[in-house]
């Protein structure tokens, strides 16, 4: 952008003037403040009562409190795992983001990454001693929730967007009412259904771990949504595709395998992404059944008389953090769909 | 050509056997979930809802008492859901228009501004920010006994906003509490300001989105036959961008209501707390978590058909226009 | 095949290995115990009818806990002297050793425990569906819930009431003068519904501020919500010794209610429910009879025919419950009596003395059957 048009898009006409200066107005008015708060007076070392004392933020939360907060109730000195565990996610996550990367040996790398996260995390091989899942918490957690989450609800996905363009009408009738069901209640009772009552649906001796039941809850819910963005895709598709399908005389199996699913899921990437946003910021409403994710180990953290008053700075850390992933994530939506539309094929 | 080479008998076979897998799962989650109940000697049934609640409920439309039954519990609980969202629908809509329009201002500051709130606010949790939301108003306001008054008769505290209504006179502080006026509890603000603030910034995108749509030569053509820009907005932008932006929107406040169900994590007294109240009271986990499904449910479907019959209504005027 | 089919073929792998992890995480709780197929009959099992013979369990909750070689046990999320994870995971209070006894009874392992932390919400499903096999975490027996939740108390470790605890700048001094208070307390709970039915009582009027997590609450309450708290006498007496200024609190000396605590099994798991009240009452007996942690191992040449048949030198009690003979010398041994872990968790942490909760012999209310 040149100095000019810059010129004008802040001083181009009067109102446009006005507006300028009242924004530069507020900012030097809330800035100067926040920037002592947050930096200038801004306490690091671990020390509730120099906290009290000063006007700046108290970063000494974090400090005495990070790995309860990344960590969760994992054991102290196994920390390095869930450490590793989390980085792990991160390489995978961006290795994937890369079309480049997009064929068979980075299915194989996910499924070699997420065999060592369970072992790092669970333990009982290579000599590393077993923590429950129950003893899991923070950031690991939250990524765990929301990456198994997604990957199993995706092949749910898959059918359920078939079936409801299926011309089967029971097959249709079955798959609407289960997505339009899930997606018409709040993942909140989902949640609860899946802590409180999946062991009543169970027989009788079989339990399973709070950590899966929360997963059940979560992979129904982002089945149902994932579903209406494949459906996007699958709708946006050339019906010329499946036409010229049919006419080679393709059966259904055949037809979606090779020529509709590859190009509908395609296009349906960006919306996908979308789904795993969402799903990462709703890993937090486990909270709410008991579990210690990024959000409930903050909260945690906070129930320490000593540091109750500091919530601001726990909340900006966890948000910041939370910011990361979804930021990042989104700006590579808005970039696939941009490349997508670019390179996907025209309409004739 | 044998009978299941031919298509149409085995699309049915297919589907007797997706109904009958349905039916066999259901039936066994069913058969499992009454054994156990049986077992465990578990009380089944709605007829809790006849018996007495017991438990005070603080924030409610119409009277209530612990004397009441558990039916009037939760249909208290049901309008205190749609007390926070019609609020959270007509706030979340205003900031998300004039964000929107914000982000589309020739002004590069003021665009900058809005978009710099839209990421923040859509991309951190909801739940996270009804926390922080409801950790300012009840730590960082002052208690009662001492609140602040910046207009005459309008008190901020850690007990909410207090405000004078006309029929409930001018709130005094009196013993523990405010008396008279009308009282905005700190759950029902932080719920409020939390769920409008995190559902804006998405109306905002959809609200610059829906005007984007509009072609380029539509607005050109409006101006050629010299319209002002005003006219331009009301007669040609709006109605043609309202098409694209009613769907998504309605979405939103759907979003926004399931998302009330958050209240349960900050004490709001919604349908969703009142149910898990009642669960725990009664034992009655599977009758209560059902009810929570029902009753969202209903919600959705009727935002659905009312956003359908006003969709409807603005396809007609963009096709008369 | 092409690319994209190989990419999808290891997509739907990934998934199912997924699966598969998952799966591993799940515990099925019914595999036989490997002691109960080495029995000599393991029909006799299958037929309840038959006269168990003497020793042989019948009971599956015993049975699973055996094969598993771990009491399973849904202690509270964080409740100071009853029972509370330090920041290495080790868990203490008063509850909790009430499940390292129960451990040591049956598996002779006070250590053997696997932690559960629940919810109000959460605890009474917890019990029902396996997912523990005793709930220890403060629970009020009342009649509603041993009836239609499908659970048994056990005996009663605690005799609480529910008090209030406010300020001590509120110059509030009594429950009485609390009259259009705002009122911070758990939803679900007994609590709940003394607090209406107190205020009701007494022609006063309340506004409850209902949050499920107590340290929430408590936050909330700290910060000013609420004018006043209430749970369990106990339960404020915890809190209030885990802040950080204990002396600008004030417990009111009014109690409202009956809150009977104590262990709870599942109904229908007669033996269990047996072996849960009985480890309580050898606590008990064992305070009676002086029998401590540090002299147990005296204790057990000792002449008084109590002590020999507590501490299963005269054999038989174990026999009878299922368990072996030195099953309340293994209690005592690792836990110790009902006074010392009274003294070690509550009056050392929170600075609260016996009151009704002393001894009969010394005018409380604890008085176990005789373990005979």
């Amino acid at each position: 952008m040149t100095l000019k048009a810059l010129w004008h898009g802040l001083f181009g006409t009067w109102y446009n003037a006005f507006l300028s200066l009242a924004v530069i107005w507020l900012l030097a008015v809330w800035l100067p403040p926040m920037f002592h708060w947050a930096i200038l007076d801004a306490k690091i070392a671990p020390d509730p009562a120099a906290c009290r004392a000063s006007f700046g933020a108290c970063w000494g939360f974090i400090t005495e409190k990070h790995r309860l907060i990344l960590f969760g109730a994992y054991p102290f000195d196994q920390h390095w795992r869930p450490l590793i565990a989390s980085m792990l996610f991160v390489v995978l996550l961006a290795t994937s983001c890369n079309p480049r990367f997009w064929h068979t040996s980075l299915a194989l790398g996910w499924m070699l990454g997420l065999t060592v996260i369970f072992v790092l995390m669970h333990g009982g091989a290579l000599g590393l001693s077993v923590v429950e899942s129950a003893m899991w918490g923070g950031l690991p957690l939250t990524l765990i929730l929301a990456v198994f989450g997604l990957a199993l609800a995706f092949p749910i996905a898959v059918l359920l967007a078939l079936g409801r363009r299926s011309h089967l009408p029971i097959i249709r009738a079955l798959c609407v009412t289960f997505i339009e069901l899930v997606r018409g209640v709040p993942l909140i009772s989902l949640l609860f259904m899946a802590s409180v009552m999946v062991p009543l649906f169970l027989p009788e001796g079989i339990t399973v771990a709070k950590l899966v039941r929360a997963e059940i809850g979560l992979i129904i819910f982002a089945a149902a949504y994932s579903a209406e963005s494949v459906r996007g895709g699958l709708q946006a598709l050339n019906r010329g595709q499946e036409e010229a399908a049919d006419a080679l005389g393709l059966s259904y199996f055949h037809k979606t395998w090779y020529i509709v699913l590859p190009q509908a899921l395609r296009i349906a990437i960006p919306s996908i992404t979308n789904n795993f946003i969402s799903t990462f910021k709703d890993t937090s409403l486990v909270v709410i059944i008991g579990m210690f994710d990024l959000l409930g180990a903050l909260k945690a953290g906070l129930n320490d008389a000593q540091w109750r008053s500091f919530y601001a700075e726990g909340y900006l850390f966890v948000a910041a953090i939370y910011f990361v992933f979804t930021f990042s994530m989104s700006k590579y939506s808005q970039y696939l769909e941009r490349d997508i539309a670019r390179t996907a094929p025209k309409p004739s | 050509m044998a009978f299941w080479n031919d298509r149409r008998t085995r699309g049915y076979l297919y589907q007797i056997a997706a109904l009958g897998g349905v039916v066999l799962v259901g039936g066994i989650l069913v058969s499992n979930t009454l054994d156990n109940l049986a077992r465990q000697n578990i009380a089944t049934g709605f007829g809790f809802l006849d018996r007495e609640a017991g438990f005070g409920i603080s924030e409610h439309l119409v009277d209530y008492s612990p004397a009441d039954t558990y039916l009037r519990a939760l249909c208290i609980g049901l309008l205190n859901t749609f007390r926070i969202s019609a609020a959270g629908i007509v706030l979340c809509s205003l900031i998300g228009i004039v964000v929107g329009f914000a982000r589309l201002a020739p002004n590069i500051l003021v665009a900058r501004l809005a978009s710099v709130y839209v990421e923040i606010t859509r991309n951190i949790p909801v739940l996270l920010q009804l926390f922080f939301w409801y950790a300012v108003v009840i730590q960082a306001f002052p208690p009662p006994a001492a609140a602040w008054e910046p207009i005459t008769g309008v008190f901020l505290s850690n007990r909410g906003i207090a405000i004078p209504w006309p029929g409930l006179g001018a709130p005094v502080f009196e013993g523990f509490n405010f008396r008279g006026g009308a009282v905005l509890s700190p759950e029902l603000s932080a719920l409020l300001i939390g769920l409008s603030i995190y559902t804006s910034g998405f109306v905002a995108e959809t609200v610059r989105g829906g005007i984007l749509s509009v072609p380029k030569g539509q607005l050109e053509a409006a101006r050629a036959v010299g319209l002002t820009r005003f006219q331009v907005l009301r007669f040609v932008t709006m109605p043609l961008a309202l098409r694209a932006i009613v769907p998504p929107t309605t979405n939103q406040y759907l979003n926004l209501t399931k998302n009330s169900a958050l209240a349960v994590a900050i004490g709001y007294p919604d349908f969703v707390s009142v149910a898990n109240t009642t669960i725990n009271q009664t034992g009655q986990a599977i009758e209560g978590v059902a009810l929570i499904m029902a009753a969202y449910l209903t919600i959705s479907l009727v935002i659905s058909a009312l956003m359908n019959w006003f969709n409807r209504h603005v396809a007609l005027v963009g096709e008369r226009s | 095949m092409n690319r994209n089919v190989l990419m999808w073929v290891a997509v739907v792998v990934v998934s199912a290995i997924g699966g598969a992890l998952i799966q591993g995480m799940m515990e099925p709780k019914s595999t036989p115990a490997p002691n109960a197929q080495k029995s000599d009959a393991p029909k006799s099992a299958a037929a309840p009818a038959a006269p168990a013979a003497p020793g042989a369990s019948t009971s599956a909750t015993l049975e699973a806990v055996k094969a598993r070689g771990n009491l399973s046990c849904g202690v509270n999320t964080g409740l100071a002297g009853f029972g509370i994870a330090d920041s290495q995971g080790k868990w203490t209070g008063f509850d909790v050793d009430i499940c390292r006894a129960v451990a040591a009874a049956v598996l002779g392992d006070a250590e053997k425990v696997k932690f559960t932390p629940l919810t109000t919400q959460q605890r009474f499903t917890a019990l029902q569906s396996k997912e523990i096999d005793i709930l220890s975490r403060n629970t009020t027996w009342t009649l509603a819930r041993d009836t239609s939740l499908g659970l048994n108390f056990a005996a009663i470790t605690f005799y609480d009431g529910q008090g209030f605890m406010v300020k001590k700048a509120s110059n509030v001094t009594n429950a009485k003068s609390l009259n259009g208070a705002t009122v911070c307390v758990q939803p679900g709970t007994t609590t709940e519904l003394n607090l209406a039915d107190y205020f009701r009582s007494n022609n006063m009027k309340f506004q409850p501020v209902v949050i499920e997590s107590l340290q929430e609450l408590t936050g909330a309450f700290v910060a000013g919500r609420c004018d006043a708290m209430t749970t369990d006498v106990s339960g404020l007496v915890s809190i209030r010794a885990t802040q950080a200024q204990p002396n600008d609190y004030l417990v009111l000396p009014e109690t409202i209610s009956k809150e009977p605590l104590g262990p709870v099994v599942r109904h229908g798991d007669d033996q269990w429910f047996d072996i849960v009240k009985w480890t309580v009452f050898a606590m008990i007996e064992a305070e009676e009879k002086g029998v401590t942690s540090a002299n147990v191992d005296q204790m057990k040449s000792s002449d008084d025919p109590a002590i020999k048949r507590l501490l299963g030198v005269t054999a038989g009690n174990g026999e009878a419950l299922g368990l072996k003979e030195d099953w309340a010398y293994s209690i005592i041994k690792h836990v110790g009596n009902y006074g010392e872990s009274y003294d070690r968790n509550i009056t050392k942490q929170l600075g609260l003395g016996r009151r009704i909760n002393a001894l009969w012999l010394e005018g409380g209310l604890i008085y176990g059957p005789p373990v005979r």
